[in-house]
């Protein structure tokens, strides 16, 4: 496959293997104009696109902005809390003003889920969907899937292990999603507390024991613990929790030796993750950045690099 | 692009989407012109440049790649030293991509070399519009600021659009516009042949 006919980037779970294999190798070639003294190619020249973001970020919104002008597109940053949303006005009219700018393409952050796929039904321009509620956040699945590819060289028959709070995680769906499609082995472990009601849906394993879910894995993913997303009595406190689920040098013992060690940032450490194994050899905690604006750059070119039928 | 068709006559989808076929009308080019060609490129290389020390081989992907590479064994045979080779991909650069309906793949750059101060050759398979070479040019001066850039190709076919011109060229073929240049190479064809195809 060579090129990717798709309006909008929303999530993983609609997108085929080959779309996912043509978006990782060309985030390789996009990973080496990072590395260079000009960081900066001229192929998208000219396009002009919104980052709207109604939720808090600094990683995934610096990610995009900067993979933006490395392609040599103008973008501009609104944010939540300083748009017109507050003032009352709809989102669909809101981006529907920022089209008649004449903007190509509207990266979006939302609260709540399905909202990405909501904007792209009502613009014509192009959306990428930077993290819709629990949903999903597609740009994330992929980075982590470029990182491990990366590292490991497939993620065809790769154990991986996400720990946490699957549930509330929108990260978590979109490296299920993207990980099974590559032939990946998921297993998931956590407080039952925390996992999805749908979970038969996405035929994934859950290990109520972390000890047995990370046996043998050759990546283990900690999740964030999404403060902001618990409602009460989901865990007793976040000791337990640390005490149970939390990532330590200790319990990745379990894993295959090369494992990976990964977390999608921000950190809670101590809680998650113990720091010695963050910043410990086998963590690409700080590669999964990089691969960040490498995957963005990759996804904007495909979807705007050429003129597509309508 | 020229050089990337399937084999002569086979169909071929060509910008929106309309069917046409190629007809071989014509090898310019055999396996021993191929070479011969290439050799003398090599000694004159070194004659424009007097002294090889500081020139090092761009190959544009695709065609361009296998072509440096040989250049550089000529090279080595003639003067005993091997100089550095880069690898070109352009595409980030064409100015064709708000016409075209699909993005072309992206391949990796890789230029294992500081390029500032240096003598280079660019190297492709086919000169025609001379886009390519514009493309391959801005690419290059992302990288650094080369002392020269020079330009090599095996088949020159005219028709440029742009004031630009080889250095280096293998054979100079006249050709209509109506006509394709197909560029064989045992390294990615399995073969080493130059035809001219007719587009009808």
């Amino acid at each position: 496959m060579q090129t990717l006919r798709r309006k909008d980037i929303l999530g993983l779970e609609e997108m085929s293997a080959e779309e996912i294999t043509l978006i990782l190798e060309t985030a390789r070639s996009m990973r080496e104009i990072m590395q260079r003294h000009i960081k900066k190619v001229p192929t998208l020249r000219g396009r002009s696109m919104i980052n709207l973001f109604y939720e808090p970020s600094t990683r995934t919104k610096a990610s995009f902005e900067l993979a933006q002008k490395y392609m040599s597109s103008d973008p501009i940053n609104v944010a939540g809390t300083s748009s017109s949303l507050v003032k009352g006005e709809t989102l669909k009219d809101t981006v529907r003003n920022l089209e008649m700018m004449n903007i190509d393409c509207v990266v979006m952050r939302h609260p709540v889920s399905g909202s990405a796929h909501y904007l792209a039904r009502n613009v014509e321009i192009s959306v990428v969907n930077a993290g819709d509620g629990m949903h999903e956040h597609p740009t994330q699945g992929l980075l982590d899937m470029f990182t491990i590819l990366d590292k490991k060289g497939r993620l065809e028959k790769l154990k991986v292990t996400i720990v946490g709070d699957i549930r509330h995680s929108r990260v978590a769906r979109s490296n299920i999603w993207g990980l099974k499609k590559m032939g990946a082995e998921v297993v998931v472990s956590g407080p039952t507390t925390l996992m999805p009601p749908d979970m038969e849906d996405f035929e994934i394993r859950f290990e109520p024991s972390l000890d047995d879910a990370i046996e043998g894995a050759d990546v283990v993913m900690a999740l964030r613990l999404q403060k902001e997303r618990q409602e009460g009595g989901l865990f007793p406190t976040l000791r337990e929790y640390a005490e149970l689920y939390g990532l330590n040098s200790r319990r990745v013992e379990k894993a295959n030796e090369d494992a990976l060690i990964m977390h999608p940032g921000p950190i809670n450490r101590g809680i998650e993750i113990s720091s010695e194994l963050a910043d410990g050899p086998r963590s690409v905690v700080l590669d999964q950045v990089t691969s960040g604006v490498a995957v963005r750059m990759a996804i904007l070119y495909l979807l705007l690099g050429g003129t597509k039928e309508e | 692009m020229p050089g990337t068709l399937p084999p002569a006559a086979a169909e071929q989808v060509v910008g929106g989407g309309e069917k046409m076929t190629l007809n071989p009308k014509a090898t310019v080019m055999d396996e021993k012109a191929i070479k011969q060609a290439l050799r003398r490129i090599a000694h004159e290389i070194i004659e424009r440049n007097k002294s090889i020390d500081n020139v090092a081989l761009v190959g544009i992907r695709s065609r361009g790649v296998p072509l440096a590479s040989r250049l550089q064994a000529y090279l080595k045979e003639i003067e005993g030293i091997e100089i550095p080779l880069a690898i070109l991909d352009i595409t980030l650069y064409r100015d064709d991509l708000s016409e075209r309906q699909d993005q072309p793949e992206v391949h990796t750059t890789d230029v294992p070399f500081d390029i500032s101060k240096k003598h280079l050759v660019l190297v492709d398979d086919v000169l025609y519009t001379g886009r390519t070479i514009r493309s391959a040019m801005d690419a290059l001066i992302d990288l650094g600021r080369p002392a020269t850039i020079q330009l090599a190709v095996l088949v020159d076919r005219g028709h440029r659009e742009l004031p630009i011109r080889a250095d280096y060229v293998g054979k100079n073929v006249p050709t209509s516009r109506n006509e394709q240049v197909e560029v064989n190479l045992v390294e990615i064809d399995g073969k080493d042949q130059v035809d001219i195809l007719d587009l009808k």
